[in-house]
């Protein structure tokens, strides 16, 4: 017997809350909060550039001006993140950490970007089966074998790789920019894109996402990912003007 | 063997600091029929000579595939073999799977280390009572690793594993400096060379009781038996695949006793490269 | 009316601005688009996907063959909602590694059309996006074509076209392959220059109308020999 007067008193697990209060249904991620916009990415002759600006949105709202996209790996691998920022430093500490456990095993081998693009891909597509997403967009940018690879994966697991990508509205306004400018030096001179020439792009690039996208910011960071063996960096923040000599013209 | 008052359970230490069940585990990879394993520049080999329990009865396996990179030759309890390799190849699958790059080698014969040790230190567990043999190859170059009872693992050049293998280590250990450059054909008549100095006076080498197994560059892991061994064995003279040992004391084949030569100590006599904390045997 | 204007108490109200938070409706379905044709004949079987990723309107890349080599007698084309397709295929990969273990030789076309079944069907109730297509090879070295739909429906053809030009291209498939209400039909077997003609051809066509088809064609042609792969170019735009 106990106090409620049965044997057993299987409405135990039912009365565990007080009295007149609900427990609320498990909820999921439905939505982004803090966002960051584009990252821009693309094959060059001497490795891999990518680029984002720093600016952390929330809706509407240029809430955090100086949150870095861009994630070092290791000095063969970057990676870029657009989508909800929290879900970004969530998995950023589980890389992070990975990275550690294994330069703690000291063998010798080392996660490549082929690797991490496809645990990403794991990682978001189980994620998105439980229908509680990590609500983001991932650039990995590397060497596999030496070799230059640049992946995309989103909040679904879709995943492809190609020379040149971009995310969210750079896919729209910068992508027509870049693939021009790959095309004409290739079509000219036979030759990919110096590591000058890419720079150039790939700040127009961000310059034209400063104009048009309204989630976009003028401070930024470019990383570069060179196929010489040299280690990969992620440049200091820097800061774009852009040309507005026509506002003058709007009173 | 004797059995003494401090071997009663995994757990139970002698005063001389020894884990007697772990080290009867250690024998019965010495009752196994002999395998051997190189490794060159560019390949890894295994050979292993098999055995049939009764002549009604087909030869047993020894060698085994875990992955296209990665293949074993097994010494001791068959069957805790294929319960260790049906894990290893698991282990395989999934980082392939996730990862979407094959498992390096010296990181599944970790895994396995961690696996195996825990068998020797809880009370309601016994030693694997197997040796392995493992030949694979990774972005590191081709890999031979041994592994023991006793949950150690070593990185090897070349090892011999299993009944009278004191004889194939010794063949190797005079030969040792000319495998690193040795031609695949090279790689396998010396552990043929090997493996048959294992065999009594009265034996040789036949494509019956021969495996091979070879991975390399370029090279996915492939286990020969029967008719494919013949052009390996080819490599070698008919009279060089006789048995030149001591003939087989009582109870044939040298399956009952250890042979005298593997004492306490033999199996890691070869380890090279790294050591794992190596257990006073 | 995402662009529309309203008019309340005499104020414009731009539909799209200022009317409480913006919402995301998360769907864990995508449609990436992607077309497959497979023709099976007399002692060989030709598989074809053409390389456009897409996304709405944009374009992933110009280079996502579809096309998937399973072993030497069968090859599995699948397209749809592209992270299925490589969830679905790297399950594959995996189911047929134990297989060799255990059975120490390849699956048979047939055992691997069986095996995709059942998978589609265990997610009968969340099920893979994806339409697949198996060409390959029967016991005897003629060409055989398997088609599915989502949750494991199976069906065994000489000809199949499947993703986002499917409706587009089976009708053109019936009549130039299957020689559907042909009063004069042709008795000579098909072949595979044939096959091959008419796979440029219709991919040719379904590049023409489908948006999500286009920039090229990978074909793989199946026969006793093996496999070999031939590429063609389509609309680029």
């Amino acid at each position: 017997m106990n106090s409620e007067g049965g044997v057993r008193s299987f409405d135990s697990f039912a009365t565990s809350l007080p009295k007149g209060e609900r427990r609320n249904p498990i909820t999921h991620t439905q939505a982004p909060v803090t966002t960051g916009t584009s990252i821009i990415a693309f094959e060059y002759d001497g490795g891999i550039l990518m680029a984002a600006d720093m600016l952390g949105s929330y809706g509407s709202l240029a809430r955090y001006r100086s949150v870095p996209r861009l994630l070092k790996v290791n000095d063969k691998t970057v990676i870029g993140c657009m989508g909800d920022y929290a879900d970004f430093q969530y998995l950023q500490a589980i890389i992070e950490q990975m990275e550690v456990d294994e330069a703690c095993k000291d063998d010798g081998f080392q996660t490549t970007a082929r690797s991490l693009h496809s645990w990403l891909t794991r990682v978001l597509y189980n994620k998105r089966c439980k229908f509680d997403p990590l609500w983001t967009t991932f650039v990995v940018a590397g060497l596999d074998q030496d070799k230059p690879f640049l992946g995309f994966v989103d909040k679904l697991g879709t995943a492809y790789t190609d020379p040149i990508i971009t995310t969210g509205y750079a896919s729209m306004l910068a992508t027509p920019l870049i693939r021009k400018a790959v095309e004409d030096k290739l079509k000219d001179k036979n030759e990919k894109l110096t590591l000058a020439e890419a720079r150039k792009v790939i700040e127009d690039s961000l310059t034209l996402m400063y104009y048009r996208d309204a989630r976009a910011s003028n401070k930024y960071q470019i990383a570069i990912i060179p196929s010489n063996g040299e280690a990969s960096i992620i440049e200091e923040p820097k800061t774009l003007l852009g040309d507005w000599s026509v506002a003058h013209l709007i009173k | 063997m004797f059995r003494n008052q401090y071997d009663s359970d995994v757990t139970v230490w002698s005063p001389a600091g020894r884990l007697h069940q772990v080290e009867y585990a250690v024998e019965a990879v010495k009752q196994g029929s002999a395998t051997v394993g190189i490794k060159s520049n560019t390949h890894a080999v295994v050979v292993a000579l098999k055995r049939a329990s009764s002549d009604l009865a087909a030869h047993q396996k020894k060698i085994i595939t875990v992955d296209q990179h990665m293949g074993v030759s097994i010494s001791g309890l068959t069957a805790d073999a294929r319960l260790m390799v049906r894990w290893m190849r698991t282990e395989c699958l999934n980082y392939q799977y996730a990862r979407d790059s094959p498992l390096p080698i010296g990181r599944l014969m970790n895994m396995l280390g961690n696996k195996m040790q825990l068998s020797t230190q809880r009370y309601d567990r016994r030693p694997y009572g197997v040796g392995l043999l493992v030949a694979g190859y990774d972005s590191k170059g081709p890999h031979l690793y041994q592994t023991c009872p006793s949950a150690n693992y070593y990185d090897c050049k070349a090892m011999a594993i299993g009944a009278r293998s004191q004889s194939a280590r010794t063949y190797m250990e005079k030969h040792l400096d000319e495998f690193s450059d040795s031609d695949l054909n090279q790689l396998v008549a010396h552990a043929l060379r090997a493996l048959r100095d294992t065999l009594p006076a009265e034996m040789e080498l036949t494509n019956k009781n021969v495996s091979i197994g070879i991975v390399g560059k370029d090279y996915e892991f492939v286990g020969y038996d029967d008719e494919t061994v013949d052009p390996f064995l080819n490599l070698l003279d008919p009279s060089e695949r006789k048995g030149r040992g001591a003939p087989a004391g009582p109870g044939v084949d040298g399956d009952d006793a250890p042979p005298p030569e593997d004492g306490p100590g033999g199996e890691a006599e070869m380890e090279v490269e790294t050591s794992a904390a190596s257990l006073q045997l | 009316m995402a662009l529309s204007m309203m008019e309340s108490n005499n104020r414009l109200i731009y539909n799209d601005a200022g009317q409480g938070p913006v919402q995301h409706q998360f769907s864990p379905y995508t449609d990436n688009g992607g077309s497959i044709v497979a023709i099976g004949g007399p002692g060989f079987a030709i598989i074809a996907s053409d390389t456009r990723l897409t996304s709405g309107f944009a374009i992933y890349t110009r280079e996502q063959g579809k096309l998937h080599s399973l072993t030497n007698a069968a090859v599995l084309g699948a397209s749809g909602c592209w992270c299925d397709v490589l969830s679905l295929t790297r399950l594959i990969q995996a189911r047929m590694k134990l297989y060799k273990h255990e059975h120490q030789k390849d699956m048979s076309a047939a055992a691997l059309a069986q095996m995709l079944s059942t998978m589609l069907y265990g997610r009968r109730f969340f099920p893979y996006y994806v339409s697949n297509v198996i060409a390959g090879l029967d016991e005897e070295g003629n060409g055989v074509v398997y088609s599915y739909d989502p949750v494991g429906h199976c069906d065994k053809n000489m000809y199949h076209a499947g993703g986002s030009s499917g409706a587009l291209l089976q009708p053109l498939l019936d009549s130039q392959i299957g020689l559907k209400n042909m009063a004069i039909k042709p008795t000579a077997p098909l072949t595979v220059e044939k096959a091959l003609q008419i796979t440029k051809d219709v991919f040719t066509s379904a590049a023409e109308r489908d948006i999500k088809c286009g920039d090229g064609v990978i074909i793989r042609i199946i026969t006793k020999d093996g496999i070999r792969e031939e590429t063609f170019k389509l609309r680029f735009d």
